[in-house]
């Protein structure tokens, strides 16, 4: 055995921190504060004195262990499979089903409709529209199945909203198959069954000594959770929704999950726009409305201004920020801000390590034209981080999605971030600081620049818009 | 910061260009002379043309350049063109022709994702396609074109294989196959993985038994072909139509005394192919391949018309291309000095250099630099009577002339003769 080395291993955040905590208490790693809880993304082990913790959002951590920022990782197979699919190349290795966070990853279609076969969808040929949070395993699907003609509609969440209206088919990921009918979709195609799983750099993997870590979880396996029981008892009555009843004069619109909530029951209460069930205790995506000819559904901001770009929704509740980076992508598209809600005010920020000797953009390039190695720049908003990167010339950047908790990045696994914030605290607390500021970011009301199919349709788009400007003027 | 090429894409180099061109200029001559007329289509195209049934393999697909475009927010890809045919085949239908007969050929890039980055993405192509003719004379007259222009590029040793896609799919069926197996079946026997067959014999032994001259299929003649047809006349009379259409091709074949080899197993990543597969090696390496496919042009929405065509490979042929192929390719090269470097006779230098262009000679003005190892002759430029001075770089001999047509003389006379 050699002289000890650096081991960085990468833990999820959300559905698997649990069980994973659970599993390397048994493996008596002595993490500090690895809980919902937590403050810190950092974690030290005690028994490990070596091994460096950073705790990511699930669907990062293949990409940070296949780019080699990690040698170890544990997370959900889908996301793996999400990134070799694309990837095959990438350096991963999948070490160890860990044996908890199972799930399925299936296409649905909506159980309103018969279930196409997927004979028939190989002989449609008509554009079969995908929408998920997996692009690279949807279009692998699709191109498998052999479909004539399809578009992926990438997500960042709320699938299930979208059969059979806005999509007609959704890949996505529910704990068992009953779940899936829970939710009101019925699987056409199982593609994969996962669970959480060990993964390993591939050059670490054959380079480095992983085997104390990986032998004392290896040590507890099988392994079951003991508070897998929750489970069960979460599954809901079917969601027993009815499809949109829509004509050429209906609006559909569009109102965002999350904390965007608050501000936006607030908005509609001041227009005295009644929408029931919204926010919704049991995960309704389908809120009511006194409204005349008007649908809703809740989905993520974030898939808004794509979504009324492709005309499903007429009128959307998200944010200028999520527009911009819309707009980045496709600059020609349809979408455009009708009103400014001038809610939920925030910056869009440029943000490096507080050690990095640049206080603003240009001594930051100055910087980065003497590195040799490529500039990392680490966003939830890619588009708009590649326009600043390449606006500001900053070299041979490369961009990194992520999935959100952007700021834990810093500095080790990225050398800038693009990211918004309120008051500026976070970013302190993480020990980074603001060195540019793009724009200010408020809640904004988006619609089509392409004409309405009715004009009775138009009206009441104008009228929605104007009880919701005069709500907003009132303020 | 040294700027790097793209890994998996390659410079071609003065010397390689010049062989490309060589084989360019062999391939656009032949066809030309044949009959056929050039098409160029876009390097971008629809992703979905590639992605119905009957067109490209999953496998070559999952290779594509495909992207959003600037206005893809409906989640429609485009994709660097990955294969030539097919978009020959689109624009064939877009132009509304009427199934006549249409003789296209076209100099290409086609691009594939390839992980290891040794080998190029970016690749060439010098293709033909026959469209509205279904006999086997057009399926020879595509092979036979294939060997001329090969030929012309002097190459003496070529190989050509030869298998029927009718036949691989009438195969297939007879392991019981379902259509969906088949084709991914299909797909991987031509993703080029010849072993695919000897897996199906172990799993299917009483077919594979029935089978097994099929299975291992190398033969030279007519005659083996007939040899099959009589084994499975009762048994599987469903060969025949395949068999015979094979049959008559490699009669005709065998008529004009071309060698060939019958390998069923042979053949490359597309799916659209309806009849005869054949393909052509020299230097062990493939250097073009082709076959009949009736059926892509009904499958994208054109009329029943049948077609065939083939694709010649440059970069193999590249590096298969002898020296001394490219010898004479150049004129001859005079380089002019303009003595003492007055207007006068730099402008004198300039006006002699036209005029030896214009007789055949390649003349390049001295820029003080120039290399001149590949100079046949120097020409000195004075501002005094004799004007010029030649210098045979071969002897070392030096001539006198006043005027350029003394200089032609002198030259001996035309520089491409």
């Amino acid at each position: 055995m050699g002289e000890t080395v650096t081991v960085k291993i990468a833990l999820p955040k959300g559905r698997l921190l649990e069980t994973t905590a659970t599993l390397l208490r048994k493996a008596e790693w002595g993490l500090e504060g690895y809980n919902q809880s937590m403050r810190n993304y950092r974690l030290g082990s005690r028994r490990f004195p070596d091994l460096q913790a950073k705790v990511f959002n699930e669907r990062d951590i293949p990409v940070q262990v296949a780019v080699g920022n990690y040698d170890l990782g544990i997370c959900g197979l889908d996301w793996v499979e999400e990134l070799s699919i694309k990837f095959p190349s990438s350096a991963l290795v999948k070490l160890r089903n860990l044996g908890y966070g199972e799930g399925v990853v299936c296409l649905a279609a909506s159980h309103h409709q018969p279930a196409p076969t997927t004979e028939e969808l190989k002989e449609e040929t008509e554009l079969i529209r995908i929408a998920s949070e997996y692009p690279n395993l949807a279009e692998y699907l699709a191109l498998g199945l052999r479909l004539r003609r399809f578009s992926v509609f990438p997500l960042w969440g709320a699938a299930e909203a979208y059969p059979p209206e806005s999509a007609a088919l959704v890949l996505v990921s529910y704990p068992t198959e009953q779940e899936v009918l829970a939710s009101g979709l019925v699987s056409v195609n199982v593609l994969l069954n996962h669970s959480a799983f060990l993964i390993a750099n591939k050059n670490s993997w054959e380079q480095k000594d992983l085997s104390e870590i990986v032998g004392s979880i290896e040590g507890q396996l099988p392994f079951t959770a003991e508070i897998q029981s929750k489970k069960a008892a979460t599954i809901s009555a079917e969601k027993g929704y009815h499809p949109w009843q829509t004509d050429e004069d209906t609006v559909r619109i569009a109102l965002p999950d999350g904390h965007q909530q608050t501000h936006t029951v607030t908005l509609l209460n001041k227009a005295g726009i009644r929408v029931e069930d919204y926010p919704s205790e049991n995960g309704n995506r389908r809120p009511g409305t006194d409204l005349k000819g008007v649908v809703i559904k809740v989905i993520r901001p974030q898939d808004m201004p794509l979504q009324v770009a492709n005309g499903n929704f007429d009128l959307a509740v998200t944010g200028h920020d999520w527009l911009t980076d819309h707009l980045t992508m496709f600059p020609s598209s349809p979408v455009t801000e009708l009103l400014d809600l001038k809610s939920g005010r925030v910056k869009m920020v440029a943000v490096v390590s507080r050690e990095v000797p640049a206080d603003d953009i240009y001594s930051l390039r100055q910087l980065v034209a003497k590195q040799t190695t490529p500039f990392r720049v680490a966003s939830e908003y890619v588009n708009i981080a590649d326009k600043y990167a390449r606006d500001n010339h900053l070299g041979m950047y490369k961009v990194v999605p992520t999935w959100g908790a952007t700021e834990a990045f810093l500095p080790e696994d990225a050398d800038l971030l693009i990211e918004n914030t309120e008051t500026g605290r976070t970013i302190a607390r993480h020990n980074l600081k603001i060195i540019d500021t793009l724009f200010e970011s408020t809640g904004c009301l988006i619609g089509s620049r392409n004409e309405t199919s009715s004009l009775v349709k138009q009206e009441r788009i104008e009228s929605i818009v104007g009880k919701l400007r005069a709500a907003v003027e009132g303020e | 910061m040294r700027m790097q090429r793209c890994k998996g894409t390659q410079d071609l180099s003065p010397e390689e260009m010049r062989k490309f061109r060589l084989i360019e200029g062999a391939f656009r001559d032949c066809c030309l002379k044949w009959g056929y007329e050039e098409v160029r289509t876009p390097t971008l195209e629809y992703l979905h043309l590639f992605t119905s049934t009957g067109t490209l393999t999953p496998g070559t697909l999952g290779k594509v350049y495909s992207f959003l475009d600037w206005d893809g927010w409906s989640g429609e890809r485009v994709v660097l063109r990955p294969d030539a045919t097919i978009p020959v085949a689109r624009s064939y239908i877009d132009a509304g022709q009427d199934g006549g007969l249409t003789k296209l050929f076209y100099v290409t890039n086609i691009f594939i994702f390839e992980e290891t980055g040794k080998e190029t993405r970016e690749r060439w192509q010098c293709g033909a396609e026959l469209i509205g003719a279904g006999s086997t004379t057009a399926d020879v007259e595509l092979i036979t074109l294939a060997l001329d222009i090969l030929k012309k590029l002097g190459f003496r040793k070529v190989e050509l294989q030869l298998s029927h896609a009718g036949l691989i799919r009438a195969l297939l069926a007879e392991f019981g196959l379902t259509s969906q197996e088949q084709a991914s079946v299909f797909d991987q026997i031509l993703d080029g993985d010849e072993a695919v067959f000897n897996r199906l014999k172990a799993k299917t032994p009483e077919v594979g038994e029935a089978l097994a001259p099929l299975l291992d299929p190398k033969g030279q003649s007519a005659g083996f072909l007939r040899n099959l047809k009589a084994l499975f006349r009762r048994d599987l009379p469903e060969f025949e139509p395949a068999l015979d259409n094979f049959i008559d091709i490699v009669d005709l074949m065998e008529a004009m005394d071309y060698s060939y080899q019958i390998d069923i197993g042979s053949g490359r990543g597309f799916e659209y192919y309806t009849g005869i597969i054949f393909q052509l090696s020299a230097g062990r390496q493939r250097v073009a391949a082709g076959g009949r496919y009736d059926a892509l042009i009904p499958l994208m929405g054109g009329q029943e018309v049948p077609a065939s065509g083939f694709a010649l490979y440059l970069d193999p042929l590249m590096g298969l291309v002898k020296p001394e192929t490219l010898d004479g390719q150049l004129p001859e090269k005079v380089l002019i000095r303009a003595g003492d470097s007055t207007p006068e006779t730099i402008r004198e230098g300039f006006r002699i250099a036209a005029y030896l262009r214009e007789t055949g000679y390649g003349a390049e003005m001295d820029l003080g630099t120039q290399p001149t190892e590949d100079v046949r002759w120097i020409l000195d430029v004075k501002n005094e009577a004799p004007r010029f001075v030649v210098t045979d770089t071969t002897t070392k001999k030096e001539f006198k002339a006043r005027t350029a047509k003394e200089v032609l003389a002198l030259l001996g006379g035309n520089g491409d003769s």
